[in-house]
C-alpha cells in the first residue's frame, strides 16, 4: 500500500525509475521498499514511543486515576464519581476555574491588542535598523524565565518600596496595593504575564503582515483607503488566519498559567489568584490527593478542548484564507 | 510602482512617522525597563538596594551582591545541572525531530496519516493534565528526583517534528531522485543529501528547546526534591525564599546570573528563535 496522503507537496509526480523494469513490478515489495519501511520505523520510533509513554498513556492514566482514591501510600480504592463530586463542591477548585477564566479573557485580549498594534505600527515606514531594534526589544522578555521575571516583578510591584508605586507617585497617584488586594493581585499577575508573553503574538503578527502582498495595500491606497479604514477593511481580514493561531495558542497557554501566580502571590490574597494548575499542583504534590488532582486535570483538559472547538467554530465565519 | 501616489497618501498625516517612533520608543522602554532595573540594582550594595528614586547608574557600584549569591547557593552546581539538562534535551530533540520529520515528509510507510495526526494532537495536550501519571511513570522507572527524569520525557517534540516535516517538504524532491538513480539507498539519501541541508531547521529546533527548557520551572519543581538536583530557576526562587525581602540586590544578582545564557542565546540564536515562532503562525 503506497501512501499518497502528502497533500502539501504535489508539484512533481514521483519518479519511480525502477517501475519501468519488469522485475520491480513484482507483487512483493522490492528490497528498496522494504528498506524504506524499516528506515521509517527506525526514524519514527524515538518520537512515537516517547509520545505514547509520556503523553498518550498519561492521558488515559489521568482519566483512570480520576476515578480512584489514591494517596501513594495506601493502595488505591475505587471512587467512581466521588472525586468529581468533591471537586465540584470544593470552593477553592471552583474559584480557581473562575480565576483562570477571568485571567484568560483579560490576558489574551491585552496580549493580542498590544501585539497587534505594535506590529501594525512597526509595519509603517521607518529605517530598517530602528525596526529591528524595536522588534528585538519587544521580543526580548520572551527569552527570560517566567519564574525569575516574577521574582523581579514582586519587588517592582511592592506597595511600600516598589518602583511602580514610586513612579505613579510622581503623577500624584496614591500607592496601589498591587499584590495585597484581591483585584490588585489579579491585575498584577495579568500585567506580568502579558509583559512577558505579548512578544509571542507580536512575532506571529509580524510574520503574518510580511506575508501580505504589498500590491494589495498599494491597490487600496489607489482606491483612496487610508489609516484605520485600510487596516479594518484589508489588513485584518488578510491577517485573520494568523489572528486565529495567535488567539488559539494564547488561550491554551493562558489556561495553563502557573509560574506568575505561584511566585508573585502564591494564590493569594485568599484564593483570589489561585489558578487551576496551582490547584492541580497543590492537590497532587502537597496534599497527595492524586485522584482529585487528576479529576481537576481532566476538567481542565475538557475546558481547553471546548474553548478551542468554540474558537474554530466561530473562526469559520471570520477567517479568510487567501 | 505607485510610489508617488503612496507618498501623497502619506503626506496627509505627516506627523505619522514621528508619532509612531515615539510611541514605539515608550513601549520599548516599558519592555526593557524591568531588565535594566534588575541589572543596575544587582550592582548596588545591599544597603543601597531599596533606594528610591532608583539609580540606573549605581552611586556605589559593587559586586557584593554577586558574592552573596555564591555564598547562599551553589551557583556552579545549579548552572551545571541546568546546562546538562538543557543541552541534552536540545540535542535529543534535534535528533528525534530531525528523524521523525524526515520520515513524515519523505518516506512511504503504512499508517503515516494517523501517526502524524497523533503527533499533532499531542501538541494540544497541556503538560499539567498529564503530570500526575507522568510522575508515576517516572517513579516506576526510578527516575524521580534525577536529572534523567527531566531529560528523557522531553526528547519527543511534537512541534519540532512538525517544524522539521515542513522543512524537509520544502526541499526539492529531485535531489533525492538523482541520488536514487545513482544507486543510493534510502539511508544514504537521508544521510548524504537531505540531512546536511536540514541544519538551519535543526538549529531552530535546538534554540527553541534551549530557550524553553533553560527557563522551565513546573516540571523541575515537581520532579526534583533534593537540592543537589535543582536547576537555576528553582534555586532562584528558593534564594528569594531564604532571604525574604531582606536583600533585593542578592536575589537580583542571582536573576542576572541565570539570565546570562538566555541572553547569549538571544544574541546568537535570535533569528532561529524568531523563525521558529513565526512559522507557528504562518506555515500551516
Amino acid at each position: 500500500m503506497t501512501d499518497t496522503t502528502d497533500t502539501t507537496d504535489t508539484r512533481v509526480p514521483v519518479l519511480r525509475p525502477r517501475a519501468a523494469t519488469p522485475r520491480a513490478a513484482a507483487v512483493r515489495p522490492s528490497a528498496r521498499e522494504r528498506g524504506t519501511r524499516l528506515l521509517a520505523a527506525l526514524f519514527l520510533a524515538p518520537t512515537v514511543v516517547g509520545i505514547v509513554i509520556f503523553t498518550v498513556v498519561p492521558i488515559i492514566g489521568s482519566v483512570v486515576l480520576s476515578l480512584f482514591h489514591w494517596n501513594v501510600i495506601d493502595p488505591p480504592g475505587w471512587a467512581g464519581a466521588a472525586n468529581y463530586r468533591s471537586v465540584f463542591t470544593d470552593s477553592t477548585v471552583l474559584v480557581s476555574f473562575r480565576n483562570t477564566l477571568v485571567f484568560m479573557v483579560f490576558a489574551v485580549a491585552a496580549q493580542l491588542l498590544i501585539a497587534l498594534s505594535l506590529a501594525l505600527t512597526l509595519n509603517g515606514r521607518m529605517p530598517g535598523w530602528l525596526r529591528s531594534l524595536f522588534r528585538s526589544a519587544f521580543f526580548f522578555p520572551l527569552v527570560l524565565s517566567a519564574a525569575s521575571i516574577s521574582v523581579v516583578m514582586k519587588y517592582l510591584f511592592n506597595q511600600d518600596f516598589g518602583v511602580i508605586n514610586w513612579l505613579i507617585g510622581l503623577f500624584g497617584i496614591a500607592p496601589v496595593p498591587w499584590l495585597t488586594s484581591e483585584h490588585g493581585a489579579m491585575a498584577t499577575v495579568i500585567i506580568v504575564y502579558v509583559w512577558q508573553q505579548f512578544g509571542f503574538s507580536f512575532l506571529l503578527f509580524v510574520g503574518g503582515l510580511n506575508n501580505i502582498p504589498k500590491e494589495i495595500h498599494e491597490a487600496a491606497a489607489l482606491d483612496g483607503a487610508t489609516g484605520l479604514r485600510k487596516h479594518l477593511a484589508i489588513t485584518l481580514p488578510l491577517l485573520s488566519p494568523t489572528l486565529l493561531v495567535a488567539s488559539v495558542v494564547g488561550i491554551i497557554n493562558a489556561l495553563q498559567v502557573f509560574e506568575q501566580p505561584y511566585v508573585l502571590t502564591d494564590g493569594g490574597p485568599g484564593d483570589s489568584t489561585r489558578t487551576v494548575v496551582m490547584v492541580i499542583y497543590e492537590k497532587a504534590f502537597e496534599q497527595l490527593r492524586f485522584g482529585e488532582a487528576s479529576a481537576v486535570g481532566v476538567l481542565l483538559f475538557v475546558l481547553i478542548m471546548a474553548v478551542t472547538a468554540v474558537q474554530f467554530r466561530l473562526s469559520r465565519r471570520f477567517v479568510h484564507y487567501q | 510602482m505607485s510610489q508617488a501616489t503612496l507618498n501623497i497618501g502619506r503626506a496627509r498625516y505627516a506627523l505619522g512617522p514621528w508619532a509612531r517612533i515615539a510611541g514605539l520608543t515608550v513601549c520599548a522602554l516599558l519592555t526593557l525597563g524591568p531588565v535594566v532595573w534588575t541589572v543596575s540594582t544587582s550592582l548596588r550594595t545591599p544597603a543601597d538596594s531599596f533606594n528610591l528614586p532608583p539609580q540606573i547608574i549605581p552611586t556605589h557600584p559593587s559586586t557584593a551582591a554577586y558574592r552573596g549569591v555564591f555564598d547562599q547557593i551553589d551557583v556552579w552546581l545549579l548552572a551545571l545541572n541546568s546546562t546538562l539538562v538543557t543541552a541534552l534535551i536540545a540535542v535529543g530533540q534535534m535528533i528525534t525531530a530531525g528523524l521523525a520529520g524526515y520520515a513524515f515528509a519523505r518516506l512511504d510507510f503504512r499508517f503515516k496519516k494517523p501517526l502524524f495526526g497523533l503527533v499533532l494532537a499531542t501538541m494540544m495536550v497541556p503538560l499539567q493534565v498529564t503530570i500526575v501519571p507522568v510522575f508515576l511513570v517516572l517513579k516506576s522507572m526510578g527516575l524521580t528526583d534525577t536529572l534523567l527524569g527531566l531529560i528523557i520525557p522531553a526528547f519527543p517534540t511534537a512541534f519540532g517534528t512538525f517544524l522539521m516535516r515542513q522543512y524537509f517538504l520544502g526541499m526539492p524532491k529531485d535531489l533525492g531522485e538523482a541520488a536514487m538513480l545513482d544507486g543510493a539507498g534510502p539511508w544514504r539519501i537521508f544521510r548524504s543529501v537531505y540531512a546536511p541541508l536540514a541544519r538551519p531547521g535543526l538549529a531552530i529546533v535546538g534554540v527553541l528547546a534551549f530557550n524553553y527548557h533553560w527557563n522551565e520551572f513546573f516540571r523541575p519543581l515537581i520532579l526534583e526534591t533534593s537540592g543537589q538536583n535543582y536547576t537555576l530557576p528553582l534555586g532562584l526562587v528558593s534564594l528569594q525564599g531564604n532571604l525574604g525581602t531582606g536583600s533585593i540586590s542578592v536575589v537580583l544578582a542571582g536573576v542576572v546570573l541565570s539570565m546570562l545564557p538566555a541572553v547569549a542565546v538571544f544574541a546568537v540564536g535570535q533569528r532561529p528563535l524568531r523563525e521558529g515562532i513565526t512559522s507557528a503562525g504562518v506555515n500551516r
